[in-house]
């Protein structure tokens, strides 16, 4: 086998982010701890020629690599390009908050990059086993970059929960594949797919093996009652690593289920909208209800995703290009709104302070008025109020799931997002009308906070100007899906 | 450049400005801050020069979109520009007044703290108000025309800490309201029966609905063309302030001098008289929403320069003659003398504008007195001031040749020619308007530039001060001893500026804006049915016999009559006035102009009070019992019960967590096995997949 009957050269951005990695691992030996800034620049000079690759590989028709194990398809690319940033603007809003805590390490570079390989492979993988494997990649970088601080009870105790959790989901997974390959004999997504719509294979197999599936996915996204663990592991994770889990693998759980569902399972779209439409009514109601009693705005965030997860699963139920592209939308600016989230919580912590009460958060607008109305936009942009992004995310899902003819869904909806304005603008009351109690003080460095005004400025920017991205994503998922 | 970038820059560079003084204003300083909002009102009325050239040159109308914001059921939002003669005759007064103004305002807001957020909201309204004059859709219409509001709102209520202040914006912003209910209602049935909100696609449909009627209330019919069009007048009657929508303005005047000048005068209330104009296609249909707009403008042109008879603020005074002039500028509407309005919103725009910002002047002079009582002979002091006001007002009562005097007396000939049933009592407001306004405003000359020097006597009329900047710092009015003073360059340039197109402009653009094609496929007018142009035309081709033929006209005469009254009430005999005041009290005319008409007293005694009491019921009864108790406490409780037991489910035991996922995967199997398997039976079965498996 050569190197181009391998046509490994689709591969480069992972094979250089690799290799890259590993570099780094090495090189941070060297580094004292002082000077660990070093690592630092590496990492995001590594992201950022990861992404120049992923710019310069880009080709609107897929292609296979690896014995048709590995393919480069827009969504894949796209999705890729939305984590190397995601992934940047983790280590650019942690840095100084990871020095706070003891977690400024090298570990915390290599483990975010071999998880940033999990997810493009994720992204990449057309064949159930590369499927699982990235996604074991991702996941166990996850869970000891939720242990890295070490000394923390609520961090240990979440990354137990989230390990034993995710190895009964993985399994759970796994499981549903092997079914899958014994029903149609094929561990190819395009193989099983293609064998499942004209016919071929047990049905019944398929099916047993669809819902183990479903299961899998559901844990990784945190949908109801899937989402058990994604509470405590918000709560106790490092802010840094809470934000990486709540944004960039969100692309990642999406490109995921395109290869499953929307490819290898595409003969079971009524089977799967069914079960999708049970997880994302629960969601949304589950999670936007808990949301409200919270008092920790990490746990608030956790029950926030929930049900916005709920609104990604809404676009992808209605199994066809224009709720694909709905949700890829969905995913793509909740990874942005999310890091800025994030990003202002680990902007007001400090050392032995974490920025987590809601209290914490009142008169922020008066001490400081720009990151109170960056906050604001972020609220009002999860809340889906208009002229922000999040909105327009919103608008497109529900279009798509009112042109299928489930109204009643879009309203249910559409309820909940209304009870669930009800959290987000108490943090904007909370900011704008209420006294301090704490006084705020600002860690980060210029850059960070630069990089985060951008960030937050554009969420009103896109939603501004929603048709570029979204007409480039729809592009995407109409050149990608055929074949 | 291509016209396309041109017309993207022409409304984003005053943006640009007032993002950076409004966001970095308190970084980068005052100067900075003058400098770039100036900057982007010059960039942008160079290019409206260059458009307005172009247009004249033979240039192509530009029609076209920007951006698609959203899509909705096949209706676009767009952003989009629909550039013609009349757009870019708009562009080029917007951006002109409002370069002088803010020019004038680095003199005039000199001592202010709130300095930059000046600049910042004045340029923000140029590219509001740009953004209105350009769109080509009723959605782009509308938020420029919501936008000019807000800033206008902002810069009424610019000294916040004042009361007046705060109640004068919110007044204003309320009375809109008024009015953008009823707009808002106009596109409404615009979009309901048009199917679009594209100016072209809508006019193009105009004629085919001609005689379309709509049921409002059941056994009555109405023509759809007369209620769009009279619903979207409603909203312009609130922007240019027409009876009885027109309370607002006379308190804006609570705002700085500049404002007034570039907001209250020459631009934004012109915007209800630019709308119109360009609907013409749409109320061309309609006699009955003409003969409206025609009465409506008419008691407006007539009753409110009654009012500035008896104002002793000086910026009052200049106030209520626009709202007389807006009224002219309506009656001509109404006459389906569309380019006539047009022309005078032009003509007005300028000489308003500089009366404006002499009055500004005037009261820098006098340390902020703002009333003409305690002024007189300011003459000698205030030398470039005292010129450029004495061609303002000539140019605002009409004198032939200045450029009032040839929109004014078209409108006249319009009205004249009109053959709508309000045209014979319009014929008499306007005529009657010209004494009035000649009236007027050489009382206010001569009180504030002629005759005794009165701040030196004791005793000072406090007439209210509406430009103190801080009440307890400024010491307002000149002492005895004080002389007042010609005000800075930055404040006398502009007025000199603007005295030359209140000179010349009317005298020049006649002949093509009245009866060249300059509005050619731009204003409809359906000359068989409203015969009024034909007259304008017949004149306005030469500009030199119409000014020569004034001398034998009614109007000039009134005119005369009415500078000759005013110079014999306040220079001559300035007894007389009290006398005749006497008189007039007695049969309580004084005293209807003093309360306005019992306007005010209506709205807020009336309406307001009524609303507020209706307001206190609902709010006892449905507010607070039905929806705070039942609906929203009561489901708020709902909810917080309900996320306090979901709360509870989250225990934090990992065996509870693993549970609830082998539940949930179980059920799963169930029910999805089961169908296959055909464990149920055939009504649960159905239900399940009407339920899980449902289609479109």
């Amino acid at each position: 086998m050569t190197w181009t009957s391998l046509n490994a050269g689709i591969a480069l951005p992972e094979i250089f982010l690799l290799c890259a990695t590993c570099a780094l691992l090495l090189i941070d030996l060297f580094v004292s701890d002082a000077r660990r800034g070093v690592t630092h620049a590496l990492a995001l000079v590594t992201l950022a020629i990861t992404g120049v690759l992923l710019w310069c590989g880009y080709s609107p028709a897929p292609e296979l690599a690896f014995s048709a194990m590995f393919v480069a398809d827009p969504i894949a690319t796209l999705a890729k390009g939305g984590m190397v940033l995601g992934v940047a603007l983790v280590l650019i809003y942690g840095r100084s908050y990871a020095a706070d805590r003891g977690i400024y390490k090298g570990e915390l570079y290599s483990l975010t990059l071999f998880s940033l390989s999990g997810m493009m492979v994720m992204a990449s993988a057309v064949n159930l086993l590369t499927l699982y494997v990235g996604l074991e990649l991702l996941s166990l970088s996850l869970y000891a970059l939720v242990a890295l601080q070490r000394d923390s009870v609520n961090a240990t105790e979440s990354a137990m929960k989230y390990f034993v959790l995710g190895a009964l989901a993985s399994g759970m997974l796994l499981y549903g594949m092997s079914m899958i390959y014994g029903a149609t004999g094929s561990l190819n997504v395009y193989e099983i797919g293609h064998r499942l719509l004209v016919g071929e294979g047990n049905r019944l197999l398929a099916v047993f093996g669809l819902v183990f599936i479903v299961t899998g996915i559901a844990f990784k996204l945190g949908a109801v009652p899937f989402h058990m663990w994604v509470p405590d592991v918000y709560h106790g994770a490092p802010t840094v690593i809470t934000q990486l889990i709540g944004s960039a693998p969100k692309l990642a759980a999406f490109a995921f289920i395109i290869r499953l569902l929307a490819q290898a399972l595409e003969g079971f779209a009524p089977d799967w909208r069914g079960m999708l439409i049970v997880l994302a009514v629960l969601s949304l109601a589950i999670g936007n209800l808990s949301a409200i009693a919270q008092s920790n705005i990490k746990r608030m965030f956790a029950y926030s995703t929930i049900s916005h997860m709920g609104f990604l699963l809404l676009g992808i139920l209605v199994a066809n290009p224009v709720g694909y592209s709905a949700s890829f939308f969905y995913a793509f600016t909740y990874v942005l709104t999310a890091a800025a989230g994030f990003g202002l919580v680990m902007l007001l912590a400090r050392n032995g302070f974490e920025a987590d009460q809601l209290d914490d958060y009142k008169g922020l607008a008066r001490k400081h008025p720009w990151f109170g109305f960056m906050m604001l936009m972020v609220m009002f942009s999860m809340a889906g109020i208009p002229v922000f992004v999040g909105f327009f995310a919103k608008l497109a899902v529900l279009k798509a799931v009112v042109n299928l003819g489930m109204v009643w869904l879009a309203v249910f909806a559409v309820m909940m997002s209304l009870i669930g304005a009800f959290y987000y603008l108490r943090v904007v009351k909370l900011m704008y009308f209420d006294e301090p109690v704490n006084d705020i003080t600002l860690s980060g460095g210029l850059g960070a906070k630069i990089v985060l005004s951008l960030n937050c400025l554009a969420l009103l920017v896109m939603g501004l100007f929603p048709n570029y991205l979204l007409s480039m994503l729809n592009d995407a998922v109409v050149f990608s899906l055929p074949l | 450049m291509d016209m396309k970038t041109i017309y993207l820059l022409i409304p984003l560079a005053p943006l640009f400005g007032a993002l950076v003084a409004g966001l970095f204003g308190w970084a980068i300083g005052r100067r900075a801050a003058h400098c770039v909002t100036i900057g982007g009102v010059a960039v942008s009325f160079a290019l409206s020069a260059y458009v307005l050239n172009h247009m004249l040159s033979g240039g192509e109308a530009y029609n076209g979109t920007v951006y698609t914001w959203l899509s909705i059921n096949g209706v676009d939002f767009n952003v989009g520009f629909l550039v013609d003669t009349l757009t870019a005759m708009m562009m080029c007064v917007v951006t002109f007044v409002s370069l002088m103004v803010h020019i004038y305002t680095i003199g005039y807001m000199h001592e202010d703290p709130g300095y930059q957020r000046f600049f910042s909201y004045i340029s923000l309204f140029t590219f509001s108000m740009l953004m209105l004059v350009m769109a080509n859709n009723f959605v782009q219409l509308f938020f420029g025309w919501e936008a000019v509001g807000l800033v206008s709102y902002l810069l009424i209520g610019f000294w916040f800490k004042r009361p007046t202040a705060t109640f004068a914006n919110l007044k204003a912003f309320l009375v809109n309201r008024v009015g953008d209910f009823g707009f808002l209602l106009g596109i409404g049935l615009v979009l309901a029966y048009f199917g679009s909100l594209d100016y072209a696609e809508v006019f193009a449909k105009a004629p085919e609905l001609k005689d379309t009627t709509i049921t409002l209330m059941t056994g009555h019919t109405w023509s759809l063309m007369a209620v769009t069009c009279i619903l979207l007048f409603v909203g312009a009657m609130g922007k240019s302030a027409q009876f009885p929508l027109h309370v607002w303005l006379p308190d804006s005047m609570e705002g700085p001098t500049p404002i007034s000048a570039l907001i209250h005068a020459a631009t934004m209330v012109t915007a209800g008289i630019f709308m119109v104009a360009r609907m013409s296609p749409m109320f061309e249909l309609s006699e009955t929403a003409l003969n409206f707009v025609l009465v409506i403008g008419a008691i407006t042109a007539l009753f409110m320069g009654f009012l500035g008879i008896i104002q002793n603020d000086i910026k009052r005074v200049v106030a209520y003659s626009t709202l007389s002039q807006l009224g002219y500028m309506t009656v001509a509407l109404g006459a389906s003398a569309y380019s006539v309005a047009v022309f005078h919103l032009m003509t007005h725009a300028f000489f308003k504008a500089l009366l404006f910002l002499a009055a500004g002047s005037v009261i820098m002079g006098m340390h902020h007195d703002q009333d003409i009582r305690n002024m007189g002979g300011l003459r000698k002091y205030m030398k470039i001031t005292w010129i450029t006001s004495l061609i303002g007002s000539l140019a605002l009562i009409g004198t032939p040749f200045l450029s009032g005097f040839y929109s004014k007396d078209s409108i006249i000939l319009a009205v004249e020619a009109s053959t709508l049933p309000g045209a014979g009592f319009a014929q008499f407001a306007v005529l009657a308007g010209v004494f009035v306004t000649a009236f007027y405003s050489f009382r206010m000359y001569f009180l504030v530039f002629h005759g005794k020097e009165r701040w030196m006597e004791q005793g000072h009329h406090h007439a209210h001060d509406a430009d103190a900047h801080d009440e307890d710092e400024h010491h307002h009015g000149l002492g005895p001893n004080d002389k007042p003073h010609e005000s800075p360059w930055v404040v006398t340039l502009p007025l000199v500026l603007l005295a030359i197109p209140s000179l010349v402009i009317g005298y020049l653009a006649i002949g093509p804006m009245l009866a060249g094609d300059f509005f050619k496929n731009v204003i409809f007018v359906n000359h068989d049915l409203h015969p009024a142009m034909e007259a304008v035309i017949h004149h306005a081709h030469d500009a030199f016999h119409m000014g020569l033929h004034a001398f034998a006209t009614l109007p000039f005469w009134l005119a005369a009559a009415g500078v000759a009254a005013a110079f014999v009430f306040y220079m001559v005999k300035p007894a007389l006035p009290a006398a005749i005041d006497r008189v007039f009290s007695k049969i309580g005319v004084r005293k209807l102009l003093e309360q306005k008409y019992y306007m005010d007293h209506l709205y807020i005694n009336g309406f307001a009070a009524a609303g507020r009491g209706l307001g206190t019921v609902l709010w006892k009864v449905g507010d607070a019992i039905l929806i705070d108790g039942l609906l929203v406490n009561g489901s708020a409780k709902v909810v917080g019960f309900v996320a306090s037991i979901v709360r509870r489910l989250q225990t934090g035991y990992i065996y509870h967590y693993a549970f609830a996922m082998i539940i949930g995967g179980l059920v799963f199997i169930t029910v999805w096995l089961g169908v296959i398997l055909g464990w149920f039976g055939p009504e649960a079965r159905e239900w399940i997949g009407n339920l899980l498996y449902s289609r479109a």
